[in-house]
Order: C-alpha cells, then structure tokens, then sequence
C-alpha cells in the first residue's frame, strides 16, 4: 500500500518540476476533454499552445499580442508576489488597477487636446500613485485598526469598479458622443498615446515596466535586506521580529509596491491597448494575476513564464474556438485545469509518496 | 513521431484553401451561446445562415469576448484567417470594429447596435427594440396590480434608455398610477446580478419584472416569487411558465442571410439599418395564457399599427424628465433622437444614471 511521509523540507526539485509536470498533465487531460467534445485532440492542443507563436498565419500577429496580453499580468503579479512571501495578502489588485486607469487618463483627458512631451510621464506617475493610494487604505486600516486586509482590499475592488461605472457615464464620458458611455479614445490623442515602441512588436510601455519590475524584484528578492526582511517575515514572524522587521512597515511597503505596480498595470492598458476609460474595462486582470504570481513560484522568473503561459491559453483559446469550434467554457476548464494540477502536485513537494508492503499495525 | 505526422497532416488538412465560393463568416459575442438571450438569439441566427446556405458558407464563433483589446485580437486574428465577414454582435465593441476594419479594408464588417462607422467597410444594424418594449409596457401596465413595475437596465445607451422610456409611456397611457423602479446593472450577462436586482424589485413591490440584460435569472426569480416577467430577445417561457408573459425575441436570420448574399453577389455595401417589426427582426414571443384575450388583442393591434408605420410609439406631446418639452403634440421622434437619446421621459421617478 501507499503510505504518506511529510518530508523534512520541502523537495527543490519539485518545487521547480512541478510546473512543468503540472502543463503537461494539462495538456493530457484537456486533450481527453478535447476528444470526448468531439474535436481531435492534437489538434485542439497545438491550436492552443503552438499555432500563437508558429503559425504562419497568425505568429506574426498573435506573438506580439503575447507581450500585450502577458505584460499587465506580469507586472501586477510581480508586485503581489512579494507581499504573498511575507504573508501579506493583496487580493484587490483589480481595484488597484482600476484607480491606476482612472488616474493615469484622468490626467490625459485634464490636458486633452494640448501636445506636451511631459503628459505621458505625468500620467505614468498619476497610475502608480492611484494604484499606491487604493493600496493604502487596507494598510492603513490594517496597520491602524488591525483589520484583513484580504477582505478589504477585496471588497475595494467593488468600490473601485463603482467609481469606474461613474467616470465612464459622468466626469470622463467622451462630450463627441452623444448617450453612448466611455472616454475618449487615448490613442487618438497622441501626447498620452501608449503607443508600440518598434512597430509590430507588441512591445510599449508597460512591457517595458514589466521586465524593469522584474529584475528589480529579483535583485530586491535576493540581493536587498527588504527582500531578506519579507521573506523572514513570511517564513517565521517572531524571528522576523528579534531581527528589527517593524510588521506595520512591512505592510505599507508591500501593499504600496504591489498597489503601485497594479496601477502602473492599469494606465499603460487604458492608454494603449485598452484605449479608453470603459465600464468593463477591468477585464478580471487583477484576479487572474493572482493565479500568475502561484503558477510563478512567487518568483519574478517564473512569474515571467506564468504570465506568458496564461497569456498563450488565452489567446491560443480565441484560436481554438474559431478554427475548432471549441466552446468557450472548454477553455476556462482547460485553465482552471492548469491550476488544479499544480496545486495537486504541490502535495509531493512537501510529502513523499511510499511504497510499503503489508498492513501496518 | 506519429503525433508529429499526425499533427502535420491535420495541419495540411486545416490549411486546405476554401473553395472559391465558400463565404467564411466570424461571429464574436460578447456572452456565451447558451445565454437563452442575446448572444442566443445571433447564434439562432447564425445557424439558420448556415443552414440557408450549406456548405457555401464556413461560419466560426468567438463567444465571451470583452471589449477592448480582446476584441481587437479576436477579430484580427479572424481577419488574417481569410474570414472574408464579421459579425460582431455588440455596441461596445464600436472602437475596436473601426480599428480592425481600418486594417483590413477587405473584409466586410457587421457591426450589431453599433454607432461609429468611420469605414466603409463597416455596416451598422439595430433592431428597433423601443417598438416591443411598447408592447410590454402597454400589457404591464395593464395587468399590474401594484401598479409597480421593475426594470433591470443594463448599460445607459440610446437602445435601452429608449426602451424603458417607450415601455413607461405605454404602461402610463393605459395606467396612470403606474410607477417604474429601474436597477442598473453595468453588465449584460451576469445571472447573479440579475437575480438580485430582480429580488430587490420585488421586495420594493413590483408585481411585473422587465430586464434589458441578457440571462434568464430574472425571470426564474419571477416564477419562484409568483410574480410576472419578460424574457429578452429569446423566448424565456421554460424558464418561468407560468411568470413569462411574452418576451421581444430578435430574429436576426433574414437579414444575416441578406448581408451574405450580397457579399456573394459583391452587392454588399455599408449601410445603416434599423429594423423593426415591419421587417420582421422583432417578434413577440407566444402570449401568456394569463394575458386576457381582450388584452391579447390590443397587443396583436399595437404590433400591426407600428408594423404598418400608422403608429410610433414616441408620438407627442412628450416631455423629458425634467419637464421641459421635447415632442410637440403630434410630433414624431426621428430616428437621429432616438439613436442618441440620454435622457428619461416626464414621469419616471429614478435619477437618470451618470
């Protein structure tokens, strides 16, 4: 029979097999799901997972959309991972995203339709101090009144997408259009135009931001007292404590850097790809990120592969539906199946399987 | 190895060019097909286009597609796949239909309930909705016993503005004790939302649910609390039979199967259509036994006065909200009023969102 041993420290190796393990787990299990729809399976999965970056109909076009579609996620995650190592909880990047948005266009439509090289640096600023301000209200009321910050940077989300609605039908509504909701389209106004730095690339501002985040996250992570300080935090709290880690600092700086990047998140999608300030402009990035930061590892490197991971089964997943006829909710499985699989292999990174022979007495 | 070769040759297979004739038409929603709505009522549509025309035409679907960026990439990546039309069955997809349709000058864009058209490669079309919600608010307004009737809007733009004004005008004309609650759910498809709002309604008094969101929550909540509801855009009855009393069901087909064949004929030009029940795009679901025939009859007389374009249902004297005049007496709204309408009439006590 098979007998359960928790294992002295948690196995290296398959803290970093685990992922891969987990894809390919996926890709076995959605291509049973696959051909049990009906469709061939090999084909549903090369359509998913190699057709956006090989094919020669759609890679020039869907390899770019990779880096747009994985950047928002990447560096919000980036920014969540550090608080999840020290135990701190950011669950309301989407709201912190939402004010980055609504505070980065805010500031392009003050100064529509005036030219000035200086906008975009403005409004680079403003998203990262909204999404820092939202952060701030769960550190505060943490570090102050001792609340969750879980469920209040959870429920801020909904405020935030409330303040969204209404700037989208009031202050920031597009005055050209009439009884329609919605801003103006930023990438029409060129001085607040996150636009592609090389043509065809897929490559703006916020890519850029992404890969900075991440190499300051991993210099932070590995080389910086904070980084040591967050992870003894996280790891063991009293120790963390004799060592002179202040917990409610902590707290402000890892909300605030999180709250930051999300809203850094926010504006670079509502000035470029995103375009304009909409009511359903959150399109669920915030959350998903969160997925993005554990599939990572809580590691800015591999935070870079979760994120291009989860982008390509988006994207390759509009490809299934349109060459395959594959449902849309096939495709949500199929991601949440990425999820669970590697969950369930976390379970050997901390226990190990063995075998014995008998009944035990 | 043998995956690899199998792969390859299903690849050759998927790359076989269509035939010359073969029309290929995209179609992106913004919900799922199984809505039993909106999204419901194109893909009905869809299938009898592909019905219509067999194998002369290869039709594909993208369902759940967000505004935005999203939508940009879907209909692209349609684009590049030798899709020679789309459909894309929501307002708010209008910035990213004009930005793919710049691009791809080629393909021929159909743009459901949209409002920006700056190619000419891009056609609008909508449905004349405020002409059936005419129709429900004459039978709410009558059968109402609380005199109070719930709405669950979903976004603030011209079509479901008009819809509730046209649905209070008709249910006041025939009532004028009634009085509408209107709940505002920023969303087109969310059963969860709907089923609240629908709750709420009811608890403030409303005996007759309407919805402009697209699920069947609202009218599952009606069967359950005893009340009456509309279905929207598809026939909803199997899911309150005995709270649904008839619901404005689009019939999207006949002009699908026009704008393909045009395309095949290269008649197809942009245009900008707005149909109603004179051309057959709104029909109402079967009356609900409990509509007394008297009842009944009126409806059916409404619908052929407004197919025969003896009546519109924005006929003044009007006022806005606010009192001040908008439709002299006897004056017609025209269509540039009602395409652009942001405000509520005389009479509707909530707040005009924004």
């Amino acid at each position: 029979m098979i007998r359960l041993e928790k294992r002295k420290e948690p196995s290296k190796f398959w803290r970093i097999a685990n992922p891969f393990l987990a894809v390919a787990l996926t890709m076995l299990a959605g291509a049973a799901m696959f051909a049990m729809l009906g469709k061939d399976p090999v084909v549903a999965i090369r359509l998913i997972f190699f057709d956006p970056i090989f094919s020669e109909t759609f890679g020039s076009y869907s390899r770019p959309q990779l880096l747009t579609k994985s950047a928002p996620l990447i560096l919000i995650a980036v920014g969540l991972a550090i608080g999840f190592k020290a135990n701190i909880w950011n669950i309301g990047a989407e709201g912190q995203y939402i004010m980055g948005a609504l505070f980065g266009a805010g500031v392009a439509l003050a100064f529509f339709p005036a030219p000035g090289w200086y906008i975009f640096p403005l409004m680079v600023l403003a998203g990262a101090f909204g999404g820092f301000l939202w952060a701030m209200i769960p550190a505060i009321l943490k570090t102050r009144f001792n609340t969750n910050e879980i469920l209040v940077s959870l429920l801020l989300v909904y405020v935030a997408e409330r303040i969204l609605a209404a700037m989208a039908l009031g202050l920031m509504r597009n005055p050209d259009i009439a009884g329609f909701p919605g801003s103006r389209d930023l990438r029409r106004y060129e001085a607040a135009h996150n636009a592609e730095l090389f043509a065809n690339t897929g490559i703006h501002w916020g890519v850029v931001a992404a890969l900075i985040a991440v190499i300051f996250a991993y210099v932070m992570m590995t080389r910086h007292m904070l980084g040591f300080h967050v992870k003894l935090a996280g790891q063991a709290p009293r120790a963390a404590r004799f060592a002179g880690v202040a917990p409610a600092r902590l707290v402000i700086v890892c909300l605030g850097i999180s709250g930051a990047l999300a809203g850094l998140a926010g504006m670079f999608e509502v000035s470029g790809p995103g375009g304009q300030v909409r009511i359903e402009f959150a399109a669920g990035y915030g959350f998903t990120a969160i997925i993005v930061a554990f599939l990572g590892r809580l590691n800015p490197i591999g935070i870079v592969l979760a994120g291009l991971l989860l982008g390509l089964t988006y994207i390759g997943g509009e490809l299934g539906q349109m060459m395959l006829q594959l449902p849309g909710a096939a495709i949500q499985v199929f991601q949440g199946m990425l999820l669970f699989f590697l969950l369930a292999l976390d379970f050997q990174t901390n226990y190990r399987m063995r075998l014995t022979r008998g009944v035990r007495t | 190895m043998k995956k690899l070769i199998s792969a390859a040759v299903l690849s050759a297979a998927l790359a076989t060019p269509a035939l010359a004739d073969t029309t290929k038409v995209g179609f992106i929603y913004i919900g799922p097909v199984g809505d039993f709505g909106w999204t419901a009522g194109h893909d009905r549509a869809r299938q009898e286009l592909q019905g219509h025309f067999g194998d002369a035409v290869e039709t594909n679907i993208v369902e759940n597609v967000d505004y935005g960026a999203d939508a940009e990439r879907v209909m692209t990546q349609m684009a590049l796949s030798g899709t020679d039309m789309i459909f894309a069955a929501s307002f708010g997809y209008g910035p990213d239909v004009n930005a793919v349709a710049g691009n791809f000058p080629n393909v021929a864009f159909q743009h459901a309930t949209g409002y920006i058209q700056e190619h000419d490669n891009i056609s609008l079309y909508d449905a004349r909705f405020y002409e059936g919600r005419a129709v429900l608010g004459h039978i709410a307004g009558k059968m109402t016993e609380t005199n109070t009737i719930g709405y669950i809007a979903s976004y603030p733009i011209p079509a479901v503005v008009s819809g509730i004004n046209s649905a209070y005008l008709h249910a006041k004309a025939v009532n004028p004790d009634v009085n509408f609650r209107i709940i505002w759910t920023y969303s087109w498809f969310d059963p969860a939302l709907e089923a609240d709002a629908a709750e709420t309604l009811i608890e403030q008094g409303a005996d007759v649910i309407m919805q402009h969101t697209d699920s069947t929550a609202a009218v599952r909540v009606a069967e359950d609390a005893g009340v009456m509801a509309f279905g929207q855009a598809s026939d909803m009855v199997e899911f309150g039979p005995t709270a649904h009393l008839s619901a404005i069901v689009d019939r999207w087909a006949p002009y699908y199967i026009s704008r393909v064949q045009a395309l095949k004929d290269g008649t197809w030009e942009a245009q900008n259509s707005w149909m109603g029940f004179a051309e057959g795009v709104i029909e109402m679901a079967p009356w609900n036994d409990r509509i007394p025939t008297e009842l009944q009859e009126e409806a059916d007389a409404l619908i052929a006065a407004i197919s025969a374009g003896e009546y519109h249902p924005f006929t003044g004297p009007i006022n806005r909200q606010d009192g001040t005049p908008w439709l002299a007496d006897g004056e017609v709204a025209d269509d540039g009023a009602l395409a652009t309408m942001d405000f509520y009439v005389e009479g509707i006590t909530s707040d005009f969102p924004n």
